[in-house]
């Protein structure tokens, strides 16, 4: 036997720390102490929030975003445990899958910040006198922002494994166990990893949102940057809220050199495609992970501990294989399931009726519908203006490797960055020049989402064949020629993955977007947004309801009826390669 | 239960590896009714050998080998493993893949560990035994590469080590060599059946799955060869040549010969049913074969040196193709009736050979003709279009009725075809969007 060749990477070298692992060293006991610090005050009593209230002091300021930075976190980790649970159940069980797809796609559609009217109450009443009833209500928002669009992805991960490895694996005996972290997380990772990203970046917006909410007589203020914002619009410090923007700025570029280039480059291993990929993603913290021997051995003990777990065989013995053939057949059984489906579906909607019957009627019914064809109707002139000024844009920047190069990052950023911080300026702008609120917040619904046009259009365009465009060129193919046959077709697919995301994140905008204030100044512009906005507020529980349905309807017509048909168009005819 | 359970205790030497009595295996086709891939099929695997599964695609021969492996059920009848019957993958057998089915997250050694893991051996020991089989397999060296960074013949290695590490009685191989190239295949080949004859290997006995014949005579101590619709065991050959096996032995091209000929046999006739004959009429399964292949194989034919007349191997040797891809394009000829197939040989009919000396529009015309006269499906999509005011026709009333006689896919490969022959011959349009038939040309 041979047993030289093999070297396990954690015994490679000499065993003498070097400079990196001081520094490594630093930063994993920094996170651990931070971790504790934030989470020791989650368990004060309630009555502590009021005894310290926010300050608009700066030396505070760090502690509130590691307060901000750690609901994020919870809330990520909780959609992971979700995401591993629900997709996998979803994709294993026919049955299952039948009512839990569907509900995954009412529950994308719904307004995120609609959740929090319910959950404040109804988390404040798990945890009386608590602060982590608050807190927990604040990481469900986080939450209901960010697990839908995982689960989706591990779905139809975990639908399209490939059979070979699925076979592979029953061949050589792997249990369900191992199966699901030898073949399934693994294939799933690297959309995962991307969504979320996403998720995180739509997170932003919704953390702040979250932690200076008003439902009724609840009001909760939990010490972080929403607090700290909603505190400075109050006080009409603009200072405060530059201060804001600034640290807000620094938490999303740490957040991404620390977590996500590091991920995202360790998740590069598990794209599934056989040849060697010419680019691989590159991340400055993890090849320090890499190259520090502490944190190698570290690393090493981590992942063979995970390893062990997986040898573990809980000493159950093989069930039985009892099927239920009673002579029943499976259609029998199918349609039996499916009454049963129905009939709860059937029990809940009428539940949800006479709760908002009881005290609305069909005018308000009316009212609601007017709304939110007026808020459907701002979404769609933002998304055409968007679509004009920055489809141009993204091709010119997309067409120059070198400035795409810079420009995209930054593009990304701004799709991050929670644009409800900046919304105090535009009040402030509005007021000054007594613009008509109707038209002049609308903008603000598309502020911070317009940018994952422009970044997917950059994407499409840097990756659109250089071939054709040299063909394009040769054939003296210009101008509106050129973009109508040539660039057009060529990014929609691109685009419309942007437009989604973009036309998404708008309508659950549109909540805080149609009522904005500054100081004693409110501006409320007339639509479904303000009109949820306005019931939350006033604890309005069967609006918020229906304000909510409205929402959700909307929302799922409108996918159903256009970006699903251009999404498809766009993957069956446009698809380039 | 006890007396099996107790035959198993008892074990006796000639208790063979696999049997299979009596073994159907079906899918539902859309109409509810039963699509068969195997029929009756009984095989006993004993200890030392090395046995071939030979046909064309679609025979159902991986389906078998896939039974034996415990990946899918029979329909009916028995498969047993040493003794007992098989339910799920039996511990004992290993299996490799045509895809090489590695996990490309994991290293080799990772890999190879795999199995092991699976089934609880300690790790020092694992390790041991992963090294052990990475070395007799030749890929030394390589233990920490991604698959992704091995070459096609290299990652098959890694699919041999994975399989041979867990100590198989069994060797289960489905067409282990088709995705390679020919140098690689061969060299792979030629290494197997050396640490065979050595006496290196664990297992007891291979039982592999090809299409290549060459390859199951180079290898195999026993070929079955397979007959398609339903796929059944239409021979069985002994191969006593000893290894190592040599190509240009005239014992060895005989053998060649005599199973392209047994391959090339016509089925016999099956009684007619209600729906008329499976496999004719409308619910005629057509495989997609460019038109500009089918042309490319005629004038080849036509041409030096065969003039019109083509020995299958030597074809397949001049065209460097395999002896199954030669099989599918000479069919598709012979429905057309612009050839044949008898005995091993493709043979131009008059069509044929007029065929390869017309100018593209003649051939077009030809085509045309043989296509409305041949090809049921096309004759009745062609009629329903002419009689319909509008000329159109949805590709869904097609459909349906294909999938009275076929499964979804085949049905849809077949409208596939459908679609390009008749574009290539100018019979009648398609608009995919739409997914409407219709007489017009394009503006």
């Amino acid at each position: 036997m041979v047993f030289h060749r093999v070297v396990p990477p954690a015994v490679g070298r000499s065993y003498v720390p070097n400079v990196f692992d001081l520094v490594a060293l630093l930063m994993v006991l920094g996170a651990l102490v931070l971790v504790a610090h934030g989470a020791r005050e989650t368990v004060e009593p309630l009555a502590v929030l009021e005894h310290t209230p926010i300050v608009l002091d700066w030396r505070l300021l760090p502690e509130y975003a590691l307060r901000t930075t750690l609901r994020m976190l919870a809330a990520i980790v909780g959609s992971l445990l979700f995401t591993f649970v629900y997709a996998t159940a979803a994709a294993k069980s026919r049955r299952a899958e039948i009512v839990l797809i569907p509900i995954l796609d009412v529950l994308q559609s719904v307004p995120i910040l609609g959740f929090l009217t319910f959950t404040v109450v109804f988390f404040m009443g798990l945890f009386p006198g608590r602060v982590l009833g608050a807190e927990l209500a604040s990481v469900f928002a986080i939450f209901t922002s960010q697990a839908w669009n995982m689960t989706f992805s591990m779905y139809q991960s975990l639908r399209s494994v490939p059979k070979d490895l699925e076979e592979a694996s029953a061949s050589f005996h792997l249990s369900r166990w191992q199966q699901f972290w030898r073949l399934d997380v693994p294939f799933a990772m690297p959309g995962l990893v991307w969504n979320t990203m996403m998720s995180m970046s739509g997170g932003w917006f919704f953390v702040v949102a979250s932690e200076a909410i008003t439902v009724g007589d609840t009001t909760v203020t939990l010490p972080g940057i929403g607090a700290w914002v909603a505190l400075a619009i109050r006080e009409q410090n603009l200072a405060a809220v530059g201060l804001a923007v600034l640290t807000m700025l620094v938490i999303i570029v740490a957040y991404d050199q620390l977590l996500f280039r590091p991920v995202v480059a360790w998740a590069d291993k598990f794209r599934f495609e056989q040849t060697a990929s010419s680019e691989a993603p590159t991340s400055w913290l993890l090849d320090l992970f890499r190259r520090t021997r502490a944190l190698r051995a570290l690393s090493v003990a981590v992942s063979s501990t995970f390893h062990h777990s997986l040898g573990v065989r809980l000493p159950l013995p093989r069930l039985p294989q009892i099927r239920l053939s009673l002579g029943i057949p499976e259609r029998v059984v199918d349609a039996v399931w499916l009454v049963i489906v129905v009939a709860a579906g059937a029990w809940v909607g009428w539940e949800v009726i006479d709760f908002v019957g009881t005290s609305l009627g069909w005018a308000d019914v009316g009212e609601a519908l007017g709304k939110g064809l007026l808020t459907l109707i701002r979404v769609v002139v933002l998304m055409t203006f968007a679509t004009l000024v920055w489809v141009p844009i993204g091709v010119w920047v997309g067409l120059r490797p070198r400035i795409a190069e810079k420009v995209q990052p930054v593009a990304q950023f701004l799709a991050a960055f929670p644009a409800n911080i900046a919304f105090p300026a535009a009040v402030v702008l509005i007021v000054h020049f007594h613009l008509n609120a109707d038209v002049w917040l609308s903008p603000l619904m598309i502020l911070g989402t317009q940018w994952y046009i422009l970044f997917n259009v950059i994407a499409g365009t840097a990756a659109f064949p250089s071939d054709l465009k040299e063909a394009a060129q040769s054939f003296h193919v210009a101008g509106w020629r050129w973009w109508v046959n040539v660039i057009l077709p060529g990014i929609f697919p691109y685009y419309i993955t942007g437009a989604i995301t973009a036309s998404g994140g708008s309508w659950n905008a549109a909540i805080v977007a149609e009522v904005a204030s500054w100081g004693d100044v409110k501006l409320t512009a007339t639509g479904l947004g303000s009109y949820i906005a306005q019931a939350t507020e006033a604890g309005d529980f069967p609006r918020v309801v229906l304000g909510i349905a409205v929402m959700s309807m909307f929302v799922t017509l409108f996918n159903r009826l256009l970006w699903r048909p251009l999404y498809a168009f766009a993957e069956t005819r446009l698809r380039l390669g | 239960m006890v007396d099996i359970t107790s035959a198993t205790a008892t074990f006796a030497p000639e208790t063979p590896l696999i049997e299979i009595r009596a073994v159907d295996r079906s899918f539902p086709k859309a109409n509810g009714e039963d699509l068969i891939v195997l029929e009756n099929v009984d095989l006993t695997i004993r200890a030392g050998e090395i046995v071939g599964l030979l046909g064309r695609s679609g025979s159902g021969k991986s389906t078998l080998l896939r039974i034996i492996a415990g990946l899918s059920a029979p329909s009916s009848g028995d498969a047993l493993w040493q003794g007992e019957p098989i339910d799920g993958p039996p511990m004992g057998v290993a299996m490799v893949f045509q895809s090489f089915a590695l996990f490309p997250w994991l290293t080799v050694l990772q890999n190879v560990e795999l199995g092991l893991e699976a089934i609880g051996i300690e790790r020092e020991e694992r390790r041991k035994r992963a090294l052990q089989a990475i070395d007799l397999i030749g890929l030394d060296g390589f233990e920490s590469a991604y698959p992704k960074e091995l070459s096609g013949g290299m990652r098959q290695r890694v699919g041999f080590a994975r399989a041979l590490v867990v100590h198989p009685d069994l060797l289960l191989m489905d067409e282990p060599f088709s995705a390679l190239d020919v140098l690689t295949a061969e060299t792979l080949r030629t290494d197997l059946i050396d640490l065979w004859v050595e006496g290196r290997l664990p297992m007891k006995s291979v039982l592999m799955v090809t299409h290549n014949i060459e390859e199951a005579v180079l290898m195999c101590d026993r070929v079955l060869v397979f007959s398609s619709n339903p796929g059944r065991i239409a021979s069985e050959l002994r191969v006593d040549l000893a290894h190592p096996r040599n190509r240009l032995d005239p014992i060895f091209r005989q053998m060649v010969d005599r199973i392209y000929a047994l391959m090339t046999k016509r089925p016999e006739p099956r009684p007619a049913t209600a729906e008329g004959i499976p496999g004719t009429g409308v619910g005629m399964v057509l495989n997609h074969v460019s038109t500009n292949v089918l042309a490319g194989l005629i004038e080849a034919v036509a041409a030096e040196p065969f003039h019109g007349r083509a020995d299958l191997p030597v074809l397949a040797d001049r065209l460097q193709m395999e002896a199954d891809e030669l099989f599918h394009l000479a069919e598709a000829l012979q429905l057309l009736r612009l050839g044949s197939l008898t005995e091993g040989d493709l043979l131009l009919t008059d069509a044929g050979r007029g065929f390869a000396d017309l100018d593209t529009d003649a051939r077009k015309t030809l085509f045309a003709r043989q296509l409305i006269d041949h090809v049921p499906i096309i004759g009745l999509i062609r009629r329903v279009l002419e009689e319909r005011p509008k000329h159109t026709a949805p590709a869904a009333r097609f459909r349906n009725e294909l999938e009275d006689y076929m499964s979804e896919e085949y049905a849809d490969e077949t409208l596939e075809t459908v679609v390009s022959w008749a574009r290539y011959a100018e019979l009648f349009a398609y608009d995919e969007k739409a997914e409407m038939f219709s007489l017009e040309n394009p503006q």
